[in-house]
């Protein structure tokens, strides 16, 4: 998420699918739109017949390709290489929206003066410490002027300790002139990132790279807009977070955020990828993007955790209100101002849990037991054969899922099983597999793609001993509950506490009864403690203990008790306002304030979307304002003032401490403040030609202590040939929903490696034919499919040739195959710790492995 | 036959901020007026409405059940976001539901065994509980570098990103109420 988040304030898509037919232009990079999220590209399609232009940059050449205007084919893992060189073609010939850039980003800061660039650094920026690998942003910050402190007494704590942490207002230049603003320093860093450099990094032809720049610029005006789409092929890389942010700049420079049509849609893998980060099931955040307490830094107790955590000049200054009503829901009567609202029950981070580490730490022996719903990590995880050998290292796992998924066999059907190189006895995992509902047997909401959360209703029993996973979990709860109530220890307080009353609102027509739903709901969207009352909207949270609420974010989808918007089903042809419910504040398009001018009024008649209503001083349009209804456009920021005081009438980007999209990233990021092309730690070439000393990401997370965990690391003779991984139409993810379904496995009975005719033939290989694929991490086996959508690429001079293979196989299940995961390396970026499965290398050999297992 | 509208339309007694009319030229007639009248394929049961539980572009469905067994899955076509429509995936959805491959018990293998064991459902969630809980209380970390943190570290929890909002929010309250740190879903950036 911090990818749009840092540029823009929120980590979600900013549009919708349906918002696409009215662009001008759309860009799908990093995406196969047509194959992967079918239904939704009817929207691109809507646009293409209305005379849009569609550009699909891509890898491989695939159905979306074949359905766009053009296809401009470009080697996996340089996307920044490529819209570095769109930002420099934007700046260097005028092209960018100049009175959105001075108004609605922060081109015109002025940087401190030890701030350094890669341009300076050879590759990286200045605060670098090569032994942690770690960045010391403190140059990256804004110069400010001197801190005007208001007067009078605080109204509360948001505001008491929001004053405590007040800073000047950076300094500007709107002439954009000052060497030293943002505008000049990104001139300078992307200077060399030219249609020539593209050509030679990723094997785009100039005139390619020309053609995409000169239609995205031309269609990103006052009176015209460009959508960009991306997924996993921007965000699985060791720099994906900078990948999204390059777009993110780029959509910036060009005045697209904001407006019909503009936008970047962020197109998630899952169902519910986006409600399950909201409301969160990630180590390091709580409900609603609060953050995780950690060890390590000032979060001793609540009120240094606030002050830390504060920023005092955004929508965000009202995060105490937030943080204190989710510890009041999930804590009851049992927290008070007295004991901090029980805050130090929550555990503080120790370190990095993400994923990667998660398993770490099984194979360690750290984690003792681990509880998989829902995810099947033993073929789906990067290196998953490292997987298996941490679970294979658990005392006792749970695994829920509606089939016996490899996660659950992997004792008795991995390919290390199979082969003898392990034996099943050997193994001292205690197994629990829990047979899971599907989808239609319980009730529940999905937030989808744009941030829209739907309801659906149960239509039936689930069979047998089938249990929903909100019925595990509460009923676990419970006998968690009922263990513990005897306690007096100060450690249990959290367990004991906990809010934990969810019982079914019996429904006759079921045997079953599922935890209510209507509770739940209730509890995430938030009421009045003294009246029980559900809250309306997230200003009506407090931060003195008198409203609970797990995830304001959420707060409006139940307004009233008998209201529950996510089940709205009253569409319309435009934005469908009355279907479903869009957090925040079922807006649908986020940061809209931006599709008027500074003064309020719409940038043209044609992109006409929210604006500002004189006769009626409010915001008004198509859609519900992401802006305070009734500030209106020149009101002028309060000196002194915290929160949305501290904005003016014309600051779109609400969430961010200046009101303006973070072109530069002063602070947020691991890695950076402006995206720099580094090759992935796989890669054909054997230099980073931008900045030949820095080849690789320097913050990039590499395991290369696991067990065969290395990596190929440039130009590995071993390993000559480019391979992305990805998905088909027919499957999903590692296949756990969908390879034992009939007719998908017939549809798509089998794992292939997808090769050009021209490797083929250097290989020797026909089609259908066996190949062995081999990396240091594994080697598995597939049949050829020689195709032209494969085409080999000219990087540096030689012809780089990159394989293509789908993930979905594995050892269960009525259609199976090898894991293609276990070639891939568990490597990540330094944000979200997210692998790098879509540029990786690999040698190809006809014929097959003996037995069929490595 | 049903008339589907009649209940699977909603609408709560609050409507959107924005005035919704045909302002500016922009089409917001509602979408059920614009289709041309899509016949559901079973007329006999009951139908409720759903969502696609597998990418996330959220097509809405329609699911009929007869006698407690589901018997089609549909795109719904009142729908704006699908109109109807479902990819090859959402339309196998019925198989998900109905599928003999799908374990109706609860499987133990215990360490080092070769073969899996049916269990009662209430042994299984006793006994998972009582590991939870004999873990925890072996492993626990008050306080670590003279801080209070307050950690299980003996716990993981890897969720999936195709699970309900209302699991995610109860699981992630139940894990940090045992002080869990290691959890995890699919979700990344
Ligand atoms: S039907 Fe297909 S496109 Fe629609 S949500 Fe399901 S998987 Fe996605």
């Amino acid at each position: 998420m911090p990818g749009l988040g840092t540029s823009y304030g929120r980590g979600g898509a900013t549009s919708s699918a349906r918002d696409l037919q009215d662009a001008d232009c759309i860009v799908i990079m990093g995406s196969n739109f047509a194959e992967n999220h079918p239904v939704g590209f009817r929207f691109v399609l809507r646009a293409r017949d209305k005379g849009a232009k569609v550009l699909h940059i891509d890898p491989r050449f695939t159905r979306t390709s074949a359905m766009s205007s053009d296809y401009v084919p470009m080697r996996s893992g340089t996307d920044i290489v490529f819209l570095g060189a769109l930002i420099n073609y934007a700046l260097q010939n005028d092209k960018y929206f100049k009175e959105y850039v001075v108004n609605y980003t922060n081109a015109p800061f002025i940087i401190k003066e030890e701030y350094q660039d890669t341009e300076d650094l050879e590759g990286i920026f200045s605060g670098f410490d090569p032994e942690k690998k770690t960045y010391d942003n403190s140059s990256w910050a804004y110069e400010r002027e001197e801190v005007v402190l208001p007067e009078g007494e605080p109204a509360n704590l948001s505001e008491r300790l929001a004053r405590e942490k007040l800073v000047g207002r950076p300094k500007r230049d709107e002439t954009l002139q000052h060497p030293r603003s943002v505008f000049q320093l990104m001139k300078k860093h992307y200077a060399r990132y030219t249609p020539e450099m593209v050509e030679e990094i990723c094997g785009t032809s100039k005139e390619e790279f020309l053609m995409v720049a000169e239609t995205v610029t031309a269609n990103s005006t006052p009176e015209r807009t460009t959508t960009f789409c991306y997924a996993m092929g921007w965000t699985q890389h060791t720099y994906g977070v900078q990948t999204i942010r390059a777009g993110a700049i780029l959509q910036g420079l060009l005045g697209n955020m904001g407006r019909p049509g503009g936008g970047i849609l962020a197109l998630r893998g899952h169902a519910n990828v986006q409600g399950a980060t909201d409301l969160s099931t990630l180590w390091n955040s709580l409900p609603g993007y609060l953050d995780m307490p950690a060890k390590a830094r000032e979060h001793d107790t609540l009120e240094d955790f606030l002050r830390a955590q504060m920023r005092p000049t955004s929508f965000w200054q009202n995060y105490p209100k937030y943080l204190i009503s989710l510890l009041k829901a999930w804590y009851g009567d049992a927290a008070t101002a007295a004991n901090d609202f029980g805050y130090d029950a929550i555990p503080k981070t120790l370190g990095n849990h993400s994923h990667y580490k998660m398993f770490e730490d099984a194979y360690n022996g750290v984690i003792k037991g681990m509880m998989v719903i829902g995810q099947n990590p033993a073929v789906g995880g990067q290196n998953a054969s490292f997987h298996r050998k941490a679970l294979a290292n658990l005392d006792w796992l749970v695994v829920k899922d509606p089939f016996l998924i490899e996660t659950a066999t992997f004792w008795y059907e991995a390919p290390e099983v199979k082969n003898g190189t392990v034996k099943a006895e050997d193994i001292g995992t205690e197994v629990f597999y829990l047979p899971s509902t599907v989808f239609a047997e319980t009730e529940g909401s999905f937030t989808n793609t744009s941030r829209l959360l739907q309801t659906k209703e149960k239509a039936a029993d689930p069979p047998g001993d089938c249990r929903s996973d909100l019925w595990f979990t509460y009923e676990l709860g419970k006998k968690l509950k009922d263990l513990y109530k005897d306690s007096t220890a100060k450690r249990d307080w959290g367990i004991k506490n906990l809010t934990w009353d969810y019982e079914p609102d019996v429904n006759p027509r079921f045997k079953i009864q599922e935890p209510s739903e209507h509770k739940i709901i209730k509890e995430i969207n938030g009421y009045d403690i003294a009246t029980g009352a559900p809250l309306p909207g997230f200003g009506d949270l407090q931060d003195d203990g008198s409203t609970a609420c797990g995830c304001w974010i959420y707060t409006g989808v139940l307004p009233e008790e008998t209201v529950n918007r996510a089940a709205n089903r009253e569409g319309d042809d435009y934005q469908y306002l009355n279907w479903g419910f869009a957090w925040p504040a079922n807006r649908r398009n986020l940061y809209n304030r931006a599709s008027a001018r500074p003064d309020g009024k719409p940038w043209s008649e044609r992109k006409k979307y929210i604006w500002w209503d004189e006769a009626e001083q409010k915001w008004t349009g198509f859609d519900v304002p992401d802006f305070a209804a009734t500030k209106a456009p020149d009101t002028p920021a309060v000196p002194g003032g915290v929160g949305l005081a501290a904005q003016s009438g014309k600051d779109p980007f609400l969430m961010l401490p200046d009101g303006v999209i973070q072109l530069f990233a002063p602070a947020g990021l691991a890695d950076g403040p402006l995206p720099t092309h580094y090759e992935p730690p796989d890669t054909p070439v054997s230099t980073n030609l931008l900045y030949p000393n820095q080849t690789f990401s320097p913050t990039a997370v590499i395991f290369d202590h696991l067990p065969n965990n290395k990596v190929h690391g440039a130009n590995n003779s071993d390993y000559p040939f480019v391979i992305t991984t990805y998905r088909v139409t027919e499957h999903h993810l590692s296949g756990a929903m969908t390879r034992w379904l009939p007719w998908l496995a017939e549809l798509m009975p089998e794992l292939f490696l997808e090769i050009s005719p021209e490797l083929a033939s250097e290989l020797g290989v026909q089609n259908k034919d066996y190949v062995t694929v081999e990396t240091a991490r594994g080697k598995i086996e597939a049949k050829a499919l020689v195709t032209k959508r494969m085409r080999p690429l000219k990087v540096e001079g030689k012809m780089v040739h990159t394989v293509g293979m789908p993930i979905h196989w594995g050892y269960s299940g009525i259609s199976t195959g090898s894991v293609p995961n276990d070639l891939s390396a568990i490597v990540a970026d330094p944000n979200v710790f997210i692998h790098s499965s879509k540029a990786f290398t690999c040698n190809v050999k006809k014929g097959r492995l003996p037995g069929g297992v490595a | 036959m049903i008339t589907r509208r009649d209940f699977l339309k909603r609408t709560g007694a609050v409507t959107a901020g924005a005035t919704i009319a045909a302002v500016g030229g922009i089409n917001v007639k509602p979408v059920q007026a614009q289709i041309t009248k899509i016949k559901l394929q079973v007329k006999e049961g009951r139908q409720v409405p759903s969502v696609c539980p597998y990418c996330s572009v959220g097509c809405g469905m329609i699911i009929t059940e007869s006698e407690g067994k589901i018997t089609n899955i549909e795109g719904n076509p009142d729908s704006p976001i699908n109109l109807g429509s479902l990819c090859p995936k959402g339309a196998a959805a019925l198989q998900l539901a109905v599928n003999d491959e799908r374990p109706e018990k609860v499987l133990y293998r215990a360490p080092h065994s070769t073969s899996w064991e049916e269990k009662p459902l209430d042994w299984a969630m006793e006994r998972i509980a009582q590991k939870i809980k004999e873990d925890r209380d072996n492993s626990f970390i008050e306080t670590q570098d003279g801080k209070l943190v307050n950690v299980n570290p003996a716990l993981a929890s890897l969720g999936g990103s195709t699970l309900e909002n209302e699991w995610n929010y109860l699981h992630a309250k139940l894990m940090r109420g045992l002080g869990v740190v290691n959890v995890e879903n699919h979700a990344r950036i």
